[in-house]
């Protein structure tokens, strides 16, 4: 089985992670930039977040063979702080890096007026750097967070096929799958979405457009959770097609359309020296 | 090696006219360094170069953006696109350090990548523009090197400035290699070999 998370934090992840991974059939990763627990108070530290997605992450993917791509943004979350707004203005740069390939992750958090700013400032964004887009949902008030999500999105000249609309659940898919939206799904060990649940969904709205990932943080969650969606997909009967379709096809076909994803070589381009790297021990 | 690199910068680069352009752009407005930087490497490639040792197209195409721009602004811009820059954009402004009109002063940007984990930028940051380095920084970027495994061909000049109190250090991790059933990369005991 191969993987490709669309969706996962490695930042907050360990070492030990990446080698799981590999061994699961993780062989690459989107990381959005999102909030990190502990809220951040100026854009400086935003400028050093985006350097480790675009530095520090990709080396450190790469020593297991997996690849690390990224998307930027400012989070809504942060956007409502006065402090990081500056951030917004650092974001155009790093979304013209080569392992950039979506602006993300925006959308709503607590659906104020400077969210509101800030979604439509980065939607445009995405227009300008050619680049697709990464809506988070908000955790409260879920239900209209998507349906305001998706009139942001109309109203905004984006492609809705350059888009996706990601933790989503049972409530909120109809209405992404009806907008021409990617709807993604962060299946997580005892929250969002299980693995079950997910099969479910998939047997109902089918597998077109549908982006299954572990979302995993510095929260509760579990980054072999992909491998174990593809596991009882399986198990439900579906086929190791319908399972590559759903774990890699698709989210090589979303990011894809940034023109910058960058797959080959996944297993020979090693930049580390004869094997010397992090994996023994670093300094 | 310095004239290899000059010549990369110049000549080698093969492209439809996109880092001709660019060129003429950033001489014109510097700014325009900033995007135009960052997206080389989809213009003119990432493949290694065959004539030129150790860089690669977009390297060598980032150095010719950097040679392009007025002289007067190329301190700005450098510790800019150093600052802001992905892993492949700082290491192409830390090999093309040595080609451009600078004195010392980019000397913060290589302390910054031996500060780093990731060998590539720790390598870069040993080239010829090195000089400038002060001698215990630079010992300690070398038993750097050779701690995380990066060939010591790496190190521009190693030879020639290698001191007794390297040779000490390196010694040193030796025995603790040694103490835990480890051993050091071989060029390390090559080296150590000649200077004790």
């Amino acid at each position: 089985m191969r993987i490709f998370d669309p969706h996962i934090h490695m930042t907050s992840r360990t070492t030990d992670d990446y080698g799981r991974m590999a061994a699961a059939g993780v062989r690459a990763v989107v990381e959005p930039a999102f909030w990190l627990g502990q809220p951040r108070t100026n854009a400086g530290s935003f400028a050093d977040y985006f350097a480790s997605l675009v530095g520090w992450e990709p080396f450190r993917a790469t020593q297991f063979g997996i690849r690390h791509h990224a998307a930027i943004a400012l989070n809504p979350k942060e956007a409502n702080d006065p402090r990081c707004r500056e951030a917004l203005e650092l974001v155009p740069r790093y979304l013209a890096k080569d392992s950039v390939v979506a602006v993300g992750e925006i959308g709503y958090d607590a659906m104020t007026p400077e969210e509101d700013d800030v979604f439509a400032a980065q939607l445009a964004m995405a227009i300008e750097y050619e680049l697709p887009a990464l809506v988070h949902t908000p955790h409260r008030d879920k239900i209209r967070g998507v349906a305001r999500s998706l009139e942001v999105v109309r109203n905004s000249t984006i492609d809705p096929g350059r888009v996706v609309v990601d933790h989503l659940n049972e409530v909120t898919v109809g209405a992404v799958h009806d907008s021409g939206c990617w709807m993604g799904f962060s299946v997580y060990p005892d929250t969002k979405m299980s693995p079950e649940r997910m099969v479910e969904i998939l047997r109902v709205h089918g597998l077109e457009r549908m982006l299954v990932n572990s979302a995993a943080d510095w929260g509760r969650s579990d980054p072999l959770l992909t491998r174990r969606t593809g596991e009882a997909m399986l198990a439900a009967g579906f086929t190791d097609d319908d399972v590559d379709t759903v774990l890699w096809h698709n989210p090589v076909t979303f990011f894809g359309q940034s023109g910058r994803l960058d797959l080959t070589d996944l297993r020979g381009g090693d930049p580390t020296y004869e094997g010397n790297s992090i994996l023994r021990g670093g300094s | 090696m310095e004239s290899d690199a000059r010549r990369v910068a110049r000549d080698v680069v093969a492209d439809d006219g996109w880092l001709a352009d660019a060129e003429r752009r950033v001489a014109r407005d510097p700014a325009s360094i900033v995007r135009l930087f960052a997206s080389a490497g989809r213009h003119c490639g990432r493949a290694s170069l065959p004539q030129v040792e150790g860089w690669t197209a977009d390297e060598a195409a980032r150095a010719r953006l950097l040679l392009a721009l007025p002289v007067a602004a190329v301190p700005r811009r450098v510790e800019d696109l150093y600052r802001y820059g992905d892993a492949d954009e700082k290491r192409a402004v830390l090999k093309a350090l040595p080609l451009l009109p600078l004195d010392g002063g980019a000397v913060p940007l290589l302390h910054d990548a031996i500060r780093t984990n990731d060998t590539r930028l720790l390598a870069a940051a040993l080239g010829p523009y090195a000089r400038h380095l002060d001698q215990a920084s630079w010992r300690q970027a070398v038993l750097k090197c050779v701690f995380m495994g990066v060939p010591l061909s790496a190190v521009h000049g190693l030879t020639e400035r290698a001191d007794a109190e390297l040779a000490t250090m390196i010694a040193d991790l030796r025995d603790e290699r040694d103490a835990a059933g480890r051993h050091l990369p071989d060029d390390a005991l090559a080296l150590l070999k000649q200077l004790t």
